[in-house]
């Protein structure tokens, strides 16, 4: 790695190794998470299909676990915490130890995230591979943020006498159980405009793979940009 | 301290709680190790009944037991909570409909110890209710999601054992049930003998009823719903790993809280 300019290696192994194992641990996760939801619901009124839950057919796990599904699901959902909890545990450790954090998400002032939202809404907000906008430090860090809160409030769940402690500051097993579902509210609501942007400027996804940008692609416009 | 150590300890009298706990515990982590086989017979499958996926979850299942074990802390309260929050009526959850709980006679129920016990005498209501008590309003959490606060007094399961001449050495404490399914369900020795865990025979002040165990359910405020059976008739003491009944069905064994 001492041979790439800072400009050829857009992503470092370690970010891209970390950013798909908690990505296939999120999708896990929410999947049986949802299934996990759908045995005592939060709020009655917000129910999920089965096809976007994990574990199993109804049919199956009737008859393997005699249930619908709560039993694989739990398996899956407390197998999946160990993808996320390694994830985060070792990019958080690399982030602050390398000056990750620092180079990439400070300082966002309140005129930069004004001035990039106005240029978004007008189609002209540069996304520079490698390089931050405000609006997308706060995304990347809101991301990270609702990940360690779910981490959190997934502790309080699986164990509240152990972790009592932290249980108060989100209104004890019951209170943890909403911040769990907002979170994960959150992670979707993110989800949902990472993909569409990814989508939009799809150049930006073959570097997550390979860490490297094309020579000639090192800046471009959204789409619909003004010429 | 090794393991060695502990017993030549335990034989000159000479241990105190916490080497108990940590040998059992080493015992756990170690026992964990060896379940490999269990999963080979056990082998049906979570999504597609082919067996590698679930084998593979039920491996990471047995290590969360460890880590669950590791997390476990034999003297910290399950949190209580005031009286005010406690209802008449708890709420009713079985695997059968409430028109098949059994209704035992409490006059000929007995309790019988059994397994790595030196006093196999059946134990009767009266002689259960005569023994120290304790009460605690805690949650009580089902492993569905749902969490309720009541209060359950009772015998601690602690002193039966010492009464029984229970090897509290042993691994396992398993609970054995007279109802429809012949419901059974086994912990820990370190959860077994945690304060609040207790032969629970009063809820809210009055003898619990047949919908909730009558006349005797187990009560782990440590632990998730389903390792709290109800209709108890029998509790033996082993090494040998007693699964459960929703254990069997790829519940987590140690489900602590």
């Amino acid at each position: 790695m001492q041979n790439d300019t800072p400009s050829s290696l857009l992503h470092p192994l370690i970010v891209r190794i970390t950013h798909w194992t908690w990505s296939l641990g999120v999708l896990l996760l929410i999947g049986s998470g949802l299934r996990i939801y759908e045995s005592d619901p939060v709020f009655e009124a917000v129910a999920f299909p089965v096809w976007i839950t994990l574990g199993g057919s109804y049919e199956d796990t009737n008859r393997l676990h005699n249930d619908f599904g709560l039993a694989a699901a739990l398996l899956w959902h407390f197998a999946a915490m160990w993808l996320l909890f390694a994830s985060l545990i070792v990019f958080a450790a690399w982030g602050f130890w390398s000056g990750h954090f620092r180079r990439k998400y400070v300082p966002v002032t309140v005129a930069e995230v004004v001035g990039n939202a106005t240029d978004f809404f007008k189609g002209k907000l540069a996304h520079d591979l490698g390089t931050r906008n405000a609006i997308q430090k706060l995304l990347y860090a809101f991301a990270l943020l609702m990940m360690i809160l779910m981490l959190l409030s997934g502790l309080v769940l699986w164990k509240p006498v152990q972790f009592h402690e932290l249980s108060l500051l989100m209104g004890q097993y019951e209170g943890a159980r909403y911040v769990h579902f907002f979170g994960m509210v959150g992670i979707v609501l993110f989800l949902v405009v990472h993909i569409a942007l990814t989508l939009l400027v799809p150049k930006v996804l073959l570097p997550m793979i390979t860490g490297r940008a094309p020579p000639s692609v090192t800046t471009h416009k959204m789409p619909g940009a003004a010429p | 301290m090794t393991t060695d150590n502990i017993e030549r300890r335990l034989r000159e009298g000479d241990l105190a709680k916490g080497d108990v706990v940590n040998l059992q515990r080493r015992l756990f982590l170690r026992h964990g190790l060896s379940f490999g086989a269990l999963t080979m017979l056990t082998g049906c499958d979570v999504v597609t009944n082919t067996g590698p996926v679930d084998a593979f979850l039920r491996a990471i299942g047995r290590f969360n037991d460890g880590v669950q074990a590791a997390l476990f802390n034999p003297r910290k309260l399950a949190p209580t909570y005031p009286e005010s929050l406690v209802p008449a009526e708890f709420r009713f959850n079985a695997q059968y409909g409430i028109e098949r709980i059994p209704k035992i006679n409490a006059n000929t129920w007995r309790l019988q110890p059994s397994g790595l016990v030196s006093d196999k005498r059946a134990w009767t209501l009266e002689q259960l209710q005569a023994l120290p008590q304790r009460e605690d309003v805690t949650r009580h959490v089902c492993v569905e999601g749902w969490s309720m606060i009541g209060k359950w007094g009772g015998v601690p399961l602690r002193t039966f054992l010492e009464k029984a001449g229970a090897d509290l050495m042993a691994r396992y404490v398993s609970f054995h049930c007279d109802d429809p399914i012949s419901y059974s369900t086994s912990i820990d020795m370190a959860s077994a003998l945690h304060p609040q865990t207790i032969l629970c025979l009063t809820y809210a002040g009055k003898p619990i009823t047949p919908p909730f165990g009558a006349p005797m359910r187990v009560k782990i405020p440590t632990k998730l719903g389903f390792k709290q059976p109800k209709f108890v008739t029998e509790i033996r003491v082993t090494n040998a790993y007693p699964a459960g009944y929703w254990e069997n069905y790829g519940y987590n064994w140690f489900a602590g809280l």
